[in-house]
């Protein structure tokens, strides 16, 4: 290792206070869903259990949860499909307008939220569509497009176009190099990408406030909607530790899964 | 394939701009006429609410008025909840909602944009029960044409912290006083519509201006009150529109004064142990809000949207709704049941809400009658706002 | 193509295989078949929104009585509007100073944290930091929002009391808010950089003599540009288009999103005026980080 032993200390020291800063409200947030005192005050005080049992008869955020997993799931779907075929064509063929589709590619998740949210919305609007999950999954899906787009273009790159003609050599057609030969291989791009499409989706607010239909509520918003009323404010400090705790493990195998998919290094 | 590629571009762009450049909403005229029975319920309704208005225990267990409704009528009832009167408009205007609760900043706009029907009073059972200083004003109707339904209403009061403001302010100067000793912890209310708290301060303390209604200000009288908050801008902790992180802020110190409503005051009373703030209506009168609801002119539910405006103005959902909210309800007969929150809201009495100027929208055309000068419109509210807040 | 076996001597694959060979041999049909899908989603539905949101910026409403429409003759009115009021001027430029300030507080800690975590800390100590970094993402921006402001809160928050002072509900307390949510987005794509450099890079640069500073400056930095201009993206766009912090933090600071968003509904031409000031910026850093190759690195 090319660094002194002293610059390795300050380093980890440093690394170790990050990671305490980024997880103190966090932990903020735990201790208040656990407090009698109200709103968001420092310092919580009390200690009850009593919001976390009032949670498991409340259906607005159960449903809300749902409904964030399911759109979440169709968004990262669509993008899966759409930014690997996207990202197929980019890598593979040069032609006039490539550089100009790269761009547009990012545009949705470069631009901010707010801007995507009243394109859609007027958009919509002017084409008389209805509000529904599918623009929401469409709105969604077109900002986690490039994700996927950027995790499997790079890993197409690294893949050699003589893999297929080995392929094609040994008699199989188009079709069947790409689900036997291309598939596997590009599976660890497509699952990193999938995973952080999922979250971007899962968390996000600004468009989703725009695209949503009426009494649709994604856990965000539905997180939004309750900020304002006191008795619920509890609700949403338990929701927000809940969804925390619950996602490690899934978070955890998709990252083993990832690691082992790209044979241990990326 | 470059050919084609690019004959495709191009078509698609053709395509978009010759829908950007087809006409937008035409804004309506003529306003879509009330209905004139009541026919057979569709099954639903999309309720549009402030958080409170339209409690269906999904938010919380324990408040739950909207599933009587469901059984009673057998509409049932999808409730979306906004958090200020701009989403409130906007949402509203996308037809995907039956009914909206519309305070008045947001109330006329919609009747101006043709996004809320007339509503026929003959068809509301309890409309005669509602108290007369709510119905047919200037923000739920127009020439005797009624758009919103009262639905309950409150003061903006002048909250302050008891312990730290002494004595107790009576006054509206204790919020714009460039001396006060309490600057830098003064709040006032996130919101266009605060510019009309300063045209009613300047009711009192510059009559030369001749303010007749706070929401109906020619050139002068609005640079007056636009000056006045900007000066008023160096003494602020903050705007506040969320009232629970305003709750907040009273608890921890930072804000010991400003604009205020009075579930806030009851909730600080509440805390235990309590937080110690009072409230006022200064001398002055203030602003108040009455919220109404109105009908979509796109509403998909129209039958279901009366049945909806019968079902919560009647005494004893009323009663529950103004105290859950913390609000006087519209209906008086709700004080048969919760006489002591209607002494304590004034829910009756003349002498309170006669110092009162209710929330409209401002208009071009001047809310006090004036026909030789011109009013500034809610827009010019907003650019001006944003100038305030720099 | 058909050379080598074939499974079943050629009878029932015909079909499949007369497609697979048309398309593959037509190459414009594959890439029209492939770009087909995310090309007309993306022209149609984002690009399509895009240019008639900008198309109506270019209209004015107008308002006779109390009914408002929006007039559809072209003009440019409320760009003229944006660049002349002063008040609007200054909360562009507060929020690219903002967007700047809260990139490089990100960029700072970043880095460090992000060289640690690949090349400093062991295998298994890696993956738990990389979920670690990650798992803050999933409790809600707007949670995480609010207790920063019970945090911050110059009366009595944590920081008041820890510290002494707080940076308050301003511009400074909005910073530090911001480049605490967006800090993951800025890690991951560095942590991603610095882990593809190879270890013998490192080496070799110590090997010819350098110190780990200088192979830091020479080596390690140029070739993370790609890297740091990716995440850079992403912190400068979210904040240029942040509009909820603000409010939480009680409405004393503007940014330009506050404005495109409280004129939504009001004024549609002029808030869709506004939201081309975001887009112009992001488009040109777009097209400069284009050149360092950081667009294939989001």
């Amino acid at each position: 290792m090319f660094l002194s032993r002293p610059a390795r200390i300050v380093l980890r020291l440093f690394s170790v206070a990050v990671i305490a800063v980024l997880y103190f409200p966090l932990l903020y947030v735990m201790r208040l869903s656990v407090a009698t005192s109200h709103g968001f005050t420092w310092p919580p005080s009390g200690l009850t259990l009593e919001h976390w049992r009032s949670a498991t008869e409340a259906s607005g955020p159960r449903d809300a949860l749902g409904n964030s997993l399911t759109i979440a799931f169709w968004a990262t779907v669509v993008a899966l499909v759409l930014g690997s075929l996207a990202a197929a064509a980019l890598s593979r063929y040069r032609f006039f307008g490539r550089n100009v589709i790269n761009l547009m590619l990012v545009l949705p998740l470069a631009l901010p939220g707010i801007i995507t949210g009243i394109a859609f919305s007027s958009g919509f609007a002017r084409l008389g569509v209805d509000l529904s999950r599918a623009t929401l999954v469409t709105a969604h899906a077109t900002f986690c497009l490039v994700i996927v787009f950027n995790n499997v273009s790079a890993r197409m790159r690294q893949l050699s176009s003589s893999l297929d003609e080995a392929s094609a050599d040994l008699g199989a057609d188009q079709l069947q190099t790409f689900w036997y030969v291309r598939l596997p291989l590009l599976a660890s791009s497509l699952l990193a990408g999938g995973l952080l499409a999922f979250a971007l989706s899962f968390d996000e607010i600004i468009v989703t406030t725009f695209t949503a239909e009426g009494g649709f509520q994604t856990l965000p918003l539905w997180i939004f909607q309750n900020m304002f009323r006191d008795t619920s404010l509890p609700l949403v400090n338990v929701t927000a530790t809940f969804v925390v705790i619950v996602m490690i493990v899934p978070v955890y195998v998709a990252q083993r899964l990832t690691d082992v998919a790209s044979g241990g290094r990326t | 394939m470059k050919k084609r590629y690019r004959v495709v571009v191009a078509a698609t762009a053709l395509v978009l701009i010759a829908g950007a450049c087809g006409s937008d909403d035409d804004g309506a005229t003529d306003t879509p006429s009330a209905q004139d029975e009541i026919g057979e319920g569709e099954g639903a309704v999309s309720i549009l609410a402030w958080p409170y208005y339209a409690e269906d225990g999904s938010q919380d267990p324990n408040f739950d008025w909207v599933s009587k409704f469901e059984a009673d009528t057998g509409c049932n009832a999808t409730v979306k909840y906004f958090g200020t009167s701009d989403e409130a408009f906007t949402l509203f205007g996308t037809g995907d909602y039956d009914v909206v609760s519309a305070s008045g900043d947001s109330s006329m706009r919609s009747v101006a944009s043709g996004d809320a029907a007339a509503i026929n009073t003959d068809l509301l059972t309890n409309y005669g029960d509602i108290a007369d200083f709510l119905k047919a004003q200037a923000w739920n109707s127009i020439d005797g044409t009624v758009y919103g339904v009262p639905h309950g209403w409150g003061a903006n009061v002048l909250q302050y912290n008891s312990d730290v403001v002494t004595p107790a302010p009576d006054s509206w100067s204790a919020v714009f006083d460039a001396a006060s000793p309490y600057a830098g912890k003064i709040a006032a209310y996130d919101s266009p519509i605060y510019i009309a708290d300063a045209a009613v301060y300047l009711m009192a303390t510059q009559p030369d201006l001749g303010i007749e209604n706070p929401y109906s200000l020619d050139e002068t009288q609005f640079t007056a009150a636009v000056d006045l908050l900007k000066a008023q801008k160096p003494l602020l902790a903050e705007y506040w529109s969320d009232y629970v992180a305003y709750e907040d802020n009273y608890r921890a110190g930072s804000t010991v004064m400003g604009t205020s409503w009075q579930i806030i005051v009851n909730t600080l009373q509440a805390d235990d142990p309590p937080t110690a703030v009072d409230s006022v209506l200064p001398k002055e009168g203030s602003t108040a809000w009455s919220d109404n609801w109105m009908v979509s002119s796109k509403a998909e539910h129209p039958n279901c949207a009366y049945e909806w405006l019968n079902y919560i103005t009647l005494p004893d959902v009323q009663a529950e709704v103004a105290s859950t909210f913390g609000e006087a309800p519209a209906n008086l007969k709700a004080c048969d049941s919760i006489a002591d929150h209607c002494t304590q809201y004034h829910a009756d009495d003349p002498a309170y809400y006669e110092q009162l100027h209710y929330w409209t929208t401002p208009t071009e055309e001047c809310l006090d009658g004036r026909s030789d000068v011109e009013c500034k419109d809610y827009a010019e509210w907003v650019a001006a706002w944003t100038e305030i807040k720099g | 193509m058909g050379r080598g076996l074939d499974r079943d001597q050629g009878l029932s694959t015909s079909r499949r295989r007369r497609a697979a060979r048309f398309v593959s041999s037509h190459r414009g049909i594959r890439l029209g078949g492939l770009l087909a899908g995310p090309l007309l989603w993306l022209v149609v539905a984002y690009i399509g929104a895009l240019v008639a949101l900008l198309v109506t910026s270019l209209f004015h409403n107008e308002t006779t009585g109390i009914v408002t429409t929006i007039v559809t003759e072209p003009g440019l009115e409320n760009y003229r509007t944006i660049i002349d009021t002063p008040v609007y001027r200054d909360v562009a430029l507060r929020t690219v100073r903002a967007a700047a300030t809260v990139t490089l507080i990100d960029l700072a800690i970043a880095l460090p944290l992000a060289f640690f975590m690949a090349k400093v800390a062991s295998p298994r100590s890696k993956r738990r930091l990389v979920i670690a970094v990650t798992m803050p993402l999933w409790a809600g921006y707007l949670v995480k929002g609010y207790a920063w402001r019970a945090m911050l809160n110059p009366e009595s928050g944590l920081l008041r009391e820890a510290l002494g002072f707080s940076p308050g509900y301003g511009i400074w307390g909005t910073t530090i808010t911001l480049a605490y949510l967006w800090l993951p987005y800025m890690v991951i794509p560095i942590y991603a950089g610095l882990d593809r450099l190879p270890d013998s890079l490192l080496e070799a640069s110590t090997d010819l003599g350098g110190k780990a500073g200088r192979t830091i400056r020479s080596v390690v930095l140029p070739l993370l540009v790609p890297s740091i201009v990716a995440g850079s993206i992403f912190t400068f766009s979210l904040t240029l288009g942040d509009f909820y912090v603000n409010r939480i933090f009680g409405g004393t600071t503007q940014f330009i999103g506050n404005n495109i968003y409280s004129n939504f509904g009001v004024n549609l031409p002029l808030a869709a005026a506004f939201a081309t000031v975001p887009i112009l910026i992001m488009g040109g850093y777009l097209l400069a980080a284009r050149a360092s190759g950081a667009l294939e690195e989001i």
